[in-house]
């Protein structure tokens, strides 16, 4: 096998050598694994925080104390932990789900209950005076929702939701714990024959902080977009 | 009678706001109401769009339309009624993620479901109307108080309305952008629109109204003509007010 190989190899090699040798194994790893991970489970963490955050704006307890109990859950715990019950939890309860779709509902839950809090907020920011608009030219709550707040609160929320974005860019790495071979994990596979830790784990971190830099380029560029129509 | 509303009322939490209002407005009359700020006037504005939802009061319009706000109205009922009037809003409230033009096509569009191509001409010709046509592209951040006003009201018009509420339109205007707006007004006061105006441009009110109503702690104090209730009031609380703001000193 490829990493056999180059275990053997780089046992009397320099460490520049092993710094080039082991990109590849982490690139693939991010490319298989963390970032899908990431794209997967953030469209849709996004899209139950979008209904978690209605549920909790409605004026019907049936629909917001489920929200918030949801959110708070999921805030007041470990993000391992939760990694943790839906992999070996109800592994051993008997719902065996594979590591990398296990991963994803965890990474999903943890993002919609973190980005709905920020969608609420942004709802909130809006004017009361829009919704009125709204109103008065006939529209009811859901058309007024769709087609004069949410856009509207979607600029106001692209900065925090970045990085809501870039957190679960990073904390994908938590992935490597139960057995998803991620970015982090191909590091520890490596760094575990080499004993080259230093090394290893910076590369690691390079990696992160080179897609997490890519990642910024794209948010100016949204907030660029969305900030025609928005007063200075 | 364009609309008849009897025993209107209106509470916040404990403090009753309205009390008991009685109001007739007359088609193709004017009715401006003034009033002290915390007299209720804007409330009784707002009431008359269910902005603010009344606790009491029954609504009678002349093609019918009954609506008693001491059961709760039905949800067409409610959307009917308030497409009967067009708001006009101190702050303008105009979609900021909306150019003069989609404002204005909006209700008329995506609401009301008119056909396309008519909506798209009557939003011009409102636009033409209140002087803006050659800024229909422009998003409401890039024109003035004034401009932007006056969009409100071409988008308040395009539901096509057959009453016109403004809630003191001039109020957060520069002093050389009333005038502007209050123009656009009083040609829609020519064209023999029904409106209901609440503003402290006690001249203004002169000039247009058929009725001026003076209001005070939620009771109408007095109405009449302009010239009755502006330069002969009957009740001391009216002339009070009106010397105040005539003489602020």
């Amino acid at each position: 096998m490829y990493l056999n190989k180059l275990f053997a190899i780089t046992a009397d090699m320099g460490g520049w050598e092993l710094f080039v040798n082991s990109l590849w194994p982490m690139i693939q790893g991010g490319i298989k694994y963390t970032i899908p991970l990431t794209l997967i489970a953030f469209t849709f963490g996004i899209s139950l925080a979008l209904i978690t955050a209605i549920m909790r704006l409605s004026k019907y307890k049936f629909l917001s104390i489920p929200a918030r109990i949801y959110v708070s859950a999921v805030r007041g715990t470990p993000m391992l932990v939760q990694l943790f019950i839906v992999f070996y939890g109800l592994g051993q309860i008997g719902f065996t789900i594979d590591p990398f779709p296990s991963a994803i509902i965890a990474f999903s839950l943890n993002v919609g209950a973190y980005a709905s809090e920020v969608i609420r907020a942004s709802i909130l920011s809006i004017p009361k005076g829009q919704w009125e608009a709204a109103q008065t030219i006939g529209m009811g709550y859901s058309q007024a929702l769709r087609r004069i707040i949410l856009p509207q609160a979607t600029r106001v929320s692209i900065p925090p939701l970045s990085n809501t974005f870039i957190s679960l860019v990073k904390d994908t790495s938590l992935a490597s714990l139960i057995l998803v071979t991620e970015l982090f994990r191909k590091a520890q596979e490596i760094a575990a024959r080499t004993y080259d830790f230093m090394l290893l784990y910076v590369e690691a971190a390079f990696l992160y902080w080179i897609i997490c830099f890519l990642l910024s380029l794209v948010q100016d560029r949204i907030e660029n977009r969305l900030d025609r129509y928005v007063s200075k | 009678m364009f609309l008849t509303v009897k025993g209107l009322s209106k509470s916040f939490d404990d403090q009753e706001v309205l009390k008991h209002i009685d109001l007739e407005i007359e088609k193709g009359n004017i009715l401006t109401i003034i009033g002290p700020s915390g007299s209720g006037k804007t409330t009784l504005l707002r009431c008359l769009n269910a902005l603010e939802m009344p606790n009491k009061g029954l609504f009678t319009f002349s093609d019918g339309l009954e609506i008693d706000f001491e059961k709760m109205p039905k949800k067409n009922e409610l959307t009917k009624f308030r497409l009967k009037s067009g708001m006009v809003f101190q702050s303008y409230n105009l979609f900021p993620h909306k150019t003069a033009l989609e404002n204005v096509t909006e209700g008329p569009l995506i609401v009301q479901k008119r056909e396309k191509q008519a909506v798209f001409k009557l939003a011009e010709s409102l636009l033409d109307k209140v002087g803006l046509l050659d800024k229909k592209y422009l998003y409401p951040h890039q024109l003035s108080g004034g401009q932007q006003q006056r969009v409100g009201i071409a988008r308040a018009l395009a539901i096509e309305p057959e009453l016109m509420l403004f809630d003191e339109p001039t109020s957060a205007l520069d002093p050389e952008l009333v005038g502007e707006v209050l123009k656009v007004i009083k040609d829609l006061a020519n064209e023999g629109w029904t409106m209901a105006i609440v503003t402290h441009e006690l001249k203004f009110a002169e000039q247009v109204s058929d009725r001026v109503l003076f209001m005070d702690n939620g009771y109408i104090v007095e109405q009449g003509p302009p010239a009755q209730v502006l330069k002969d009031p009957k009740e001391e609380r009216t002339r009070q007010f009106i010397q105040r703001i005539m003489n602020p000193e």
